[in-house]
């Protein structure tokens, strides 16, 4: 596989959160990813998504874009909401902070832990968007290049 | 997703079939919740895991409110069933501070009926 792409978007419910794990998983395994490695894909996308519906757009609905690339043998999410933006990028960083004591604070903390890269970037009253990487362990060097 | 909930006792025990997520963990909260509000003598809570492939961190809150809950009658909280990659959740999350995980439902009765 050199490279791939595909762009889905969908309204903020919380039943398109399964939709979008089923839609990155089958993408990903176009890559020589492990079943582990396929389940914390799942992980950190469900995270990315949900935040949007919760976080991005409250109360209200919107869209989400959803867009994934397989290139040099790496996958790439991004993942854009049009909510209301983050005031406190440290804040919403900090493990276990969360806006909702019925939530952990962990959905950023699982998508560190689980992808190789992870970028946040929003704009208050404009939006959020989220960037992860991940690259299959085996058939990878230790450098990051390929065998 | 479907709950399915038995009582054993002080112990309640909750069946999740499905992935539990953020469309699927009100469905939880609600059933659990409806459950210790009726029976006051319910203290612990028992998780069988055997038809749970998925859990995230919209899941691990709906739990760790109940267990907030029944905290509060000095219940405790135990899991079964566990696959691998959940129990990884509930590591990397802190949860298996407050959580036990047995490997049978005797196991996890007899642990949580001892206090």
């Amino acid at each position: 596989m050199d490279s791939n792409y595909l762009k889905v978007e969908f309204p903020s419910l919380p039943e398109n959160v399964s939709l979008s794990r089923v839609i990155v998983a089958s993408f990903a395994a176009q890559l020589d990813f492990t079943l582990n490695e396929l389940e914390e894909i799942r992980v950190a996308t469900s995270e990315a998504v949900s935040n949007c519906v919760i976080h991005g757009y409250r109360e209200s609905q919107g869209r989400i874009l959803l867009e994934l690339t397989i290139k040099d043998g790496e996958l790439e999410i991004v993942i854009t909401d049009y909510g209301c933006g983050i005031q406190d990028l440290d804040l919403a960083k900090t493990p276990t902070y969360s806006t909702d004591p019925e939530r952990m604070g962990l959905g950023l903390v699982f998508m560190e832990s689980f992808m190789n890269y992870l970028t946040l970037e929003s704009e208050v009253g404009k939006g959020t968007r989220v960037t992860m990487r991940k690259r299959p362990e085996r058939g990878t060097n230790h450098d990051g290049s390929k065998q | 997703m479907n709950i399915e909930i038995n009582r054993s006792g002080s112990v309640l025990i909750v069946r999740i079939q499905g992935e539990l997520d953020l469309s699927t963990a009100p469905l939880f909260r609600e059933k659990v919740e409806a459950e210790l509000e009726q029976f006051e003598g319910v203290k612990h809570l028992l998780l069988d895991l055997e038809e749970t492939p998925f859990i995230d961190s919209s899941g691990l809150g709906v739990i760790l409110g109940r267990f907030k809950h029944i905290s509060q009658r000095g219940g405790r909280l135990s899991a079964i069933n566990v696959s691998d990659h959940v129990r990884r959740i509930f590591e990397l999350s802190g949860l298996l501070k407050i959580m036990s995980i047995q490997s049978t439902l005797e196991d996890a009765l007899n642990s949580l009926k001892e206090r």
